[in-house]
């Protein structure tokens, strides 16, 4: 892999909640524009290595460089400026309810640009067409969907053109036919944009679609349990973690189904 | 056709050919947030100067194009369009060309929601109509909450008795201190401004009597029920409005169980329950600060003990017990409703809060200019 091609370097990451390690020294990277999934059972520590990764969480140790800066150490002015090579996408959307899709998107260009009000709107409304919802401008965000809270949220993550854009389980809770569109979506800004996209999902008909390349974490080895293309784990991968993740097993009819077994306090984290 | 109008200095990154019928805008440098910001007002003011003929946009010297300088490409174009221009788009990638098809129709997005059109009258008429059915179903709704009262009286059992001794917490007991402090403060404020203007005839040794009757009769209800609204109704609002957004109330329903037995009538209860206390707190409160400023001029506590109530009669306080238990039922209930209908998100939740208050404070005050009518007929 050559150097220049990694946008996102993580290195002996260990991440949890005071004396509770979730994960113990993580080492990936992450290529530039490639679209880059982090999968794994609820509980195994997805979200937190997200959290981590935008800089809302610090580590118990270890380095996250993006786009060439240390975010972990990263301060003042150097953060912002990370800040503002990133877009991030929360898993409900987190569009400011006091505002209109337009203003929602146009908010990251008022703040940190010198455009002209018209530029920004006509920015924002382009950001909105490239998700497809260019006549929802003036909606709020209560007025929209659930898949169209979605796309504004990421037409608002890319609207300082970030490279890098995280996203935050963005199949959950769409019907087959939205999430196919999200996904679609997804795979066409990483294509003509050539942003490079992190996400966090454990949908694996999306997972399948979207991904070039997945790491799967697991809570028994507090890390990273396989690495590769998704399609290649799914077919060929014998490591058992990989198998229980993918191999999604259904019981036959009138099987004794197992009990269910209780949350761990890790696994009732978000 | 127009001529492209003159600009005193072109940015750089930005050149002009005028040709006859055409007008050649060409780009050089990197197209993003930042050189777009001085090249939009001089582009679009180029652009926006001709009528008909030709917009032709050379690219071949732009550097990376983001969503800014693709902006302003979309924009000129359909600025052009817009003139009855033809527009041509010469040295633009393909990577690009794909792109600012994508965002073709972001100006025809441009349209904002269509203006109220309706007339002065019609709009009068609507807002006058809105309010109305706002009130009819304030009132009906307190009504609802009435029965749910009564039910409670009628079966006790049935009442969760735990939920209102929490709700009388919040509402009662923690809201004492403030209810002290201002109690105290109005009774010392009112004492002392009345002493300096009675002073000037003599007639200081009335400010007792006056403190006693104001207080018992109309400012102690009159004050409990607006700290009642601005502390606890607001609360009600907000808790309730919450669990609308986060569809606990849906929840609650599918349940089979009625939000307005589950969640409103343990908090009217509590309030009911609460106010004659309060208010009592409250009067003695204004009491001690009368008292206070009686002692200072010179009068002993005796004096003013005895004074305060030579004027207050027993009908003073049940009035002022029957306006308390009103006024709380009113706040309670109307908070209660408003937190019902919360709408989505957050701002959703701020609006219901704000309104509780608002209208728990115009009930307060159109309830207690019907008692002071009301009494005064019934000559309490």
């Amino acid at each position: 892999m050559n150097g220049d091609d990694i946008i996102i370097t993580v290195r002996d990451l260990s991440c949890g909640y005071g004396a509770d390690v979730v994960l113990r020294d993580v080492s990936f990277d992450v290529r530039r524009g490639e679209v880059f999934v982090v999968i794994g059972r609820s509980g195994c520590g997805k979200s937190t290595l997200l959290k981590h990764m935008i800089g809302l969480l610090a580590p118990l140790s270890g380095s996250i460089v993006l786009n060439g800066h240390d975010i972990v150490t990263a301060k003042g002015l150097e953060r912002l400026e990370i800040l503002k090579g990133i877009g991030i996408m929360y898993q409900g959307g987190a569009l400011f309810g006091s505002m209109s899709i337009l203003r929602n998107v146009g908010l990251p260009l008022e703040e940190y640009t010198a455009l002209p009000q018209e530029a920004v709107d006509a920015i924002a409304r382009v950001k909105l067409s490239l998700v497809g919802l260019e006549r929802f401008g003036h909606f709020m965000p209560t007025e929209l969907s659930g898949g169209m809270v979605k796309r504004a949220a990421i037409a608002r993550a890319m609207a300082l053109d970030p490279p890098i854009l995280f996203m935050d389980e963005p199949s959950a809770g769409l019907d087959p036919v939205t999430s196919a569109g999200l996904d679609g979506l997804i795979r066409s800004l990483a294509e003509t944009l050539g942003i490079t996209f992190v996400i966090v999902s454990h949908e694996v008909p999306s997972i399948l679609s979207i991904a070039d390349r997945v790491i799967l974490l697991d809570d028994g080895v507090k890390g990273i349990a396989a690495e590769g293309d998704p399609r290649e784990l799914n077919a060929t991968s014998d490591v058992p973690e990989a198998r229980r993740f993918f191999d999604r097993e259904v019981a036959p009819r009138g099987a004794h189904l197992p009990t269910a077994k209780p949350f761990t306090q890790e696994e009732a984290r978000p | 056709m127009r001529q492209a109008p003159k600009i005193d200095a072109l940015p750089e990154g930005l050149t002009v050919g005028d040709a006859p019928g055409v007008l050649n805008l060409g780009f050089s440098g990197d197209l993003n947030s930042a050189t777009v910001a001085r090249l939009w007002a001089p582009a679009l003011q180029l652009a926006r100067g001709r009528e008909g003929g030709s917009l032709r946009l050379e690219l071949s010297q732009a550097g990376y194009i983001d969503g800014a300088g693709l902006a302003l490409l979309v924009k000129l174009r359909a600025e052009a369009e817009a003139r009855g221009a033809n527009v041509e788009l010469v040295g633009l990638s393909e990577s690009h060309a794909h792109l600012l098809d994508l965002a073709g129709d972001a100006e025809r997005g441009a349209a904002q929601k269509p203006k109220d059109r309706r007339g002065l009258k019609a709009l009068v008429a609507g807002g006058v109509g809105h309010v109305v059915a706002d009130m009819v179903g304030v009132v009906s709704f307190v009504g609802e909450c009435s029965l749910v009262v009564w039910e409670s009286l009628r079966h006790p059992e049935r009442v969760r008795w735990k939920d209102v001794l929490l709700a009388s917490m919040a509402v009662g007991v923690e809201s004492m201190p403030i209810l002290l402090l201002v109690g105290f403060l109005m009774g010392l404020i009112m004492s002392f401004q009345s002493v300096i203007t009675l002073q000037r005839f003599g007639g200081e040794i009335f400010v007792p009597n006056m403190l006693g009757l104001v207080m018992f009769r109309e400012m102690g209800p009159l004050t409990t029920a607006i700290l009642l609204a601005a502390r606890s109704g607001s609360a009600f609002a907000a808790e309730i409005g919450t669990m609308r957004v986060n569809e606990e109330l849906d929840a609650m329903t599918t349940m089979g169980i009625s939000p307005v037995r589950f969640l409103v009538g343990p908090r009217i209860l509590a309030s009911l329950a609460m106010v004659p206390f309060m208010t009592l707190f409250f009067n003695f409160a204004s009491l001690v600060g009368g008292a206070l400023v009686m002692l200072s001029i010179g009068f002993p506590l005796v004096t003013f003990t005895s004074r305060v109530f030579a004027n207050v009669t027993a009908n003073d306080l049940i009035g002022a017990f029957v306006k308390i238990i009103v006024f709380s039922l009113l706040v309670s209930g109307v908070s209660c409703l408003r937190g019902l209908h919360t709408g989505g998100g957050a701002s959703a939740v701020g609006r219901s809060t704000t309104s509780a208050v608002v209208s728990g404070l115009i009930l307060i005050t159109l309830a207690d200019g019907l008692f002071a009518v009301l009494f005064y007929y019934l000559k309490i």
